[in-house]
């Protein structure tokens, strides 16, 4: 059997406590009071990765009631051994910020401000945007005459920070649309 | 990266150029300390003075955009000194290989170059092949056209002196790195090249990477551990975004985008698929057609049918040359020919260069759909200060994204590892995935063109696109599965099943993957290898940090790439100590050998498998701009002449000129005489759009500021903590002076030129913080990639008398 680190000072840590440390005279009492405050106490640790460069550190996402209390290094990550940088370290501070975006927005042409609109009507919307533009933009035939299927006045940029299963969803969404102004990070 | 960020630890040599991986790459930065800890040395290249410099052995200042003067002197110190690992060189690269008669380079110009074009015609560069159509070669390399003999010959003008003139380092500088790093070319030796985008944003930036690439096949460093070529990359899943091409001109798996000249499937796989006739070379990618069809049978399903060429004619085709990358996406959208468009997770009004002119582009667009965690100077571009959102006409539709540990996916990281990420809490607010949004605008568009018709509805509809993103079933379709029941040799496959690894991949569509390399990541009997957590590891693996049953990389899980060249022909490792495999008692042991054949002694294959004659490209024809990497100053430049030719800069490189903005400076111009080089920070991500909205990283960097030297400071009348105004022919920058000695001037062909740093991380989102240093940067690109020169430009300063912007 292999066992990871982490694994390691857990069972390293049962083998202790079964050695009893109150038979041999310690008073646990402050001890035990001091875990019982511990901020990830009753949590569930699920294994995430750091949003931000490409060493891919993954973190350790403590969740109670469905909140997230506290992200740190995973230190079974062979990379990082447990490390996080500045940025990833202040992960939890962004996941939280009431700075998020939590509303689909919209931006009337001509306004200075955004308003609140559901789901559906945003989808609703964009949905008929990209047809109307498709429909009236598409590209049947080159100059040339040769076959190209394709729609110029369209882009799509972005992006890495998607996961893999994005990114292939994605890009077969693109060219089923025929978008070929398409780019993100890889080019900058 | 050809390695793993743990490999590091083995390198007896780390050069970094061209990237301040303390800082930016911190915890990848563990590896080098590791090698250094074990007796490595440690070199650092790179303009300014940084926490990377501050923990190598020594660092060396260079004028940026000065790489391939700098690798050049190395190349020909090597050379002249015959510091290079002779065996490798002679067995593994093509230092044999005769070039053709037609090639030759005169002042900077390579042969075939067509100057109204600014194109080279690259068949002038080919080897020469006999009859049968084989290279030939001189293995004596007595021949002048030998490619060895081309190189010493073009890297015979890259003398010290030039070398240090151009560069401004000092002469004794660079012997000590090329001294240092020249020692790996022993068989037992080995060093790395760490690079991120002090290589990549320059006119020249894929030639700064090949004369890098080519002293490592000089070197023997290829194939072996502590050895390679590591591209530090930045962004979190840049290697799977890049490998699932979300670019113009790929299709996922590093295949071309189809052109309206190849008009059949055939047509695309003849123009695709390389051909040798040396029956050595393994030349992988004549299995293209069978990853191509793959992808189109995943991509249409059963609509896919031989006859309907797998609905390869449902696929959007660009012109031969068509460029649709952000530098010309951006000059389109100036122009108005762009009308809207899709933005995931990117912030172009800050990141991208010569931003005034993205800002104004941005303003002309009819609709933008969005998906961000945060606002930022895109998505709010429209009230930029001095903007008046009245004249503004775009109409946004900003989706909230749930972001990293709201989310579960696989990402890539640099060393190709596969890695799943767990869901930890529901998406907050109203916040969906960017894999939900996408398939929910699809859905509706989809929905829209089954009861309205329109313009080649086949197109939209005939794709086989989820209703529902699921991540897990996404990824058992990047792997692939078989289609029907299929026997392959004695070995008989059900329906449905998961592909077991990309050489059981077919051309009669009996297969789907949408995405080749990936393809063995998930297994029928081990399930998602991304989710594996295993330490595990041989003796021999753990003498060089190997970890192979953690997550899972492509290809196959092999982690070090080229291996076959770190072993002899006989199969025995050149660093027994260090071994990634071993040819022992009839089998590889290790690492994932680069194919399962005997070693070269025994009649095995050529190592370099990927290249079409199977060895390491000292030469390589396949670069637009010269198949030999060549000195070229940046786009603005500081001097008025080039000591290394006539030609100034990149004769090819990519530019627009749609804007008042597209401009340049004149060579040596005295009005912006200071070379400007943009970096990032430990504290802010990129373009910082996610960061500055974390209270300790906005505390801890809060504001744009411009490094510079005591000696520039002392001519400007600055002090440290003024702030100043910094000037290019394209806009202006408010910074807060830093002066320090972390930047010294550089003397260049005898006078003083100054160099100053900013971080671009800074935007007017976060109010007094600064705004994009890009105002400042050009809007030119390298010819191969069209990657942007951010990491050079001519500006001027002065002390601020009024500030608005900090």
């Amino acid at each position: 059997m292999s066992v990871s680190r982490r694994g390691f000072i857990k069972l390293l840590g049962a083998g202790t406590a079964c050695l009893g440390l109150s038979q041999l005279g310690l008073d646990l009492k402050p001890a035990q009071a001091y875990a019982a405050r511990l901020k990830t106490e009753g949590c569930k640790e699920i294994i995430s990765i750091c949003p931000f460069c490409s060493c891919c550190c993954n973190t350790l996402v403590s969740v109670r009631d469905g909140k997230i209390i506290n992200i740190e290094g995973d230190p079974d990550y062979p990379i990082s051994g447990g490390g996080l940088c500045a940025k990833g370290a202040a992960l939890r501070s962004l996941h939280v910020s009431e700075k998020r975006l939590t509303k689909p927005l919209y931006r009337a042409p001509g306004s200075s401000k955004w308003v609140e609109k559901d789901w559906d009507w945003m989808l609703e919307k964009i949905a008929r945007k990209v047809k109307d533009q498709r429909d009236r933009d598409f590209m049947l035939k080159n100059e040339a005459g040769l076959e190209v299927n394709r729609l110029e006045s369209v882009f799509s940029l972005g992006t890495s920070q998607m996961s893999n299963e994005e990114c292939a969803v994605t890009h077969q969404a693109i060219r089923s649309l025929g978008i070929v102004h398409i780019d993100h990070q890889a080019r900058i | 990266m050809t390695q793993s960020y743990t490999d590091i630890a083995n390198a007896d040599a780390v050069l970094i150029m061209g990237s301040n991986c303390a800082e930016h790459h911190p915890i990848a930065f563990r590896w080098v300390l590791k090698a250094k800890e074990a007796g490595g040395v440690v070199i650092h290249v790179d303009p300014k003075f940084s926490r990377t410099s501050a923990r190598s052995d020594f660092h060396v200042p260079l004028r940026s955009g000065t790489d391939i003067a700098f690798l050049g002197g190395m190349c020909k110190y090597i050379l002249d000194k015959k510091l290079f690992f002779a065996d490798y060189v002679l067995n593994y690269t093509n230092a044999s290989f005769l070039v053709g008669e037609k090639y030759s380079f005169k002042d900077g110009l390579f042969s075939g170059f067509d100057a109204s074009k600014k194109k080279y015609d690259q068949s002038q560069w080919a080897f020469e092949k006999d009859e049968k159509g084989m290279v030939k070669r001189d293995k004596t390399l007595a021949n002048p056209r030998c490619v060895i003999n081309v190189l010493k010959n073009h890297y015979e003008r890259y003398t010290l002196d030039l070398v240090s003139q151009v560069t401004g380092v000092s002469k004794d500088n660079l012997l000590k790195v090329y001294d240092a790093f020249a020692a790996t070319g022993k068989p037992d030796k080995a060093g790395t090249m760490l690079y991120a985008l002090g290589w990549t944003q320059h006119t020249v930036g894929v030639q700064n990477i090949r004369l890098a690439g080519i002293i490592q096949l000089l070197l023997g460093n290829f194939g072996v551990a502590g050895g390679g070529i590591n591209a530090l990359r930045g962004e979190p899943n840049v290697q799977g975004s890049t490998d699932h091409a979300l670019l113009y001109g790929y299709i996922p798996g590093y295949h071309n985008t189809s052109i309206a000249t190849w008009k059949t499937l055939e047509d695309y796989q003849k123009a695709n698929t390389p051909k040798t006739v040396d029956p050595l070379s393994v030349n992988w990618w004549q299995n293209r057609p069978k990853y191509i069809v793959s992808l189109l049978k995943g991509w249409f399903g059963d609509y896919a049918t031989k006859d309907n060429d797998f609905g390869y004619n449902l696929l959007p085709k660009l012109d031969p040359g068509q460029d649709c990358s952000h530098l010309f996406i951006f000059d389109r959208m100036y122009q108005g020919k762009i009308k809207g468009g899709f933005l995931f997770g990117h912030n172009p009004c800050q990141s991208f260069p010569n931003t005034n002119k993205v800002r104004k582009a941005w303003d002309k667009l009819d609709w933008l759909v969005v998906g961000e965690v945060f606002h930022n100077e895109s998505t709010d571009n429209f009230k930029r200060p001095g903007a008046d959102p009245k004249k503004c006409k775009t109409e946004i539709f900003l989706l909230p994204s749930a972001y990293r540990a709201e989310k579960e996916g696989t990402i890539s990281n640099s060393g190709r590892w596969h890695m799943w990420h767990y869901k930890a809490i529901d998406p907050i607010g109203q916040c969906r995935s960017m894999g939900d949004m996408v398939v929910q605008i699809m859905g509706r568009v989809r929905a829209l063109y089954a009861k309205e018709g329109g313009a080649l509805p086949d197109q939209v509809l005939k794709h086989e696109l989820p209703a529902t993103f699921n991540a897990d079933e996404m990824c058992k379709k990047i792997n692939g599965m078989f289609t029907r029941d299929t026997k392959i040799g004695d070995k008989e496959y059900k329906k449905g099943q998961l592909v077991p690894a990309f050489p059981l991949l077919q051309t009669d569509g009996s297969t789907t993957s949408l995405n080749w390399v990936y393809c063995g990541g998930y297994t029928e009997a081990e399930g998602n290898l991304a989710k594996r957590r295993d330490l595990a590891q041989t003796p021999m693996q753990a003498k060089i940090h190997l970890y192979p049953k953690f997550a899972w990389a492509w290809p196959v899980n092999r982690r070090i790439l080229y291996n076959r060249a770190g072993v002899d022909l006989v199969g025995n490792p050149y660093n027994p100590d260090k071994a990634v495999i071993a040819w022992q008692d009839g089998k590889w042991v290790g690492d994932v050998p680069d194919g399962p054949a005997k070693p070269m002694a025994q009649g095995g294959p050529y190592p370099f498998i990927m290249q079409t004659e199977g060895h390491g490209q000292l030469y390589g024809p396949g670069r637009v701009d010269g198949p030999l990497p060549e000195h070229y100053e940046p786009a603005e430049t500081p001097l008025t002449v080039n000591p290394f030719s006539a030609q100034m800069s990149n004769p090819c490189m990519k530019q627009v000129h749609a804007s008042e903005y597209d401009v340049l400076c004149k060579n040596g111009d005295p009005r912006f005489p200071i070379v400007l080089t943009t970096y990032c920070m430990t504290e802010h991500w990129c373009s910082g759009s996610e960061t500055r909205n974390g209270p300790a990283l906005l505390e801890a960097e809060p504001q744009q500021y411009v490094e510079m030297s005591p000696q520039l400071a002392e001519e400007k009348g600055v002090k440290n903590g003024d702030v100043v105004v910094v000037e290019s022919l394209r806009g202006r920058v408010e910074a807060v002076a830093m002066v320090t000695v972390r930047i010294k001037p550089f003397t260049v062909m005898g006078k003083t030129v100054h160099l100053v740093g900013m971080p671009f991380a800074f935007g007017w989102t976060k109010p007094k913080c600064g705004d994009a240093v890009n105002r400042l940067t050009t809007s030119v690109g390298d010819p191969n990639t069209t990657i942007p020169e951010y990491k050079a430009c001519l500006v001027n300063l002065k002390k601020a008398t009024k500030v608005t912007e900090l």
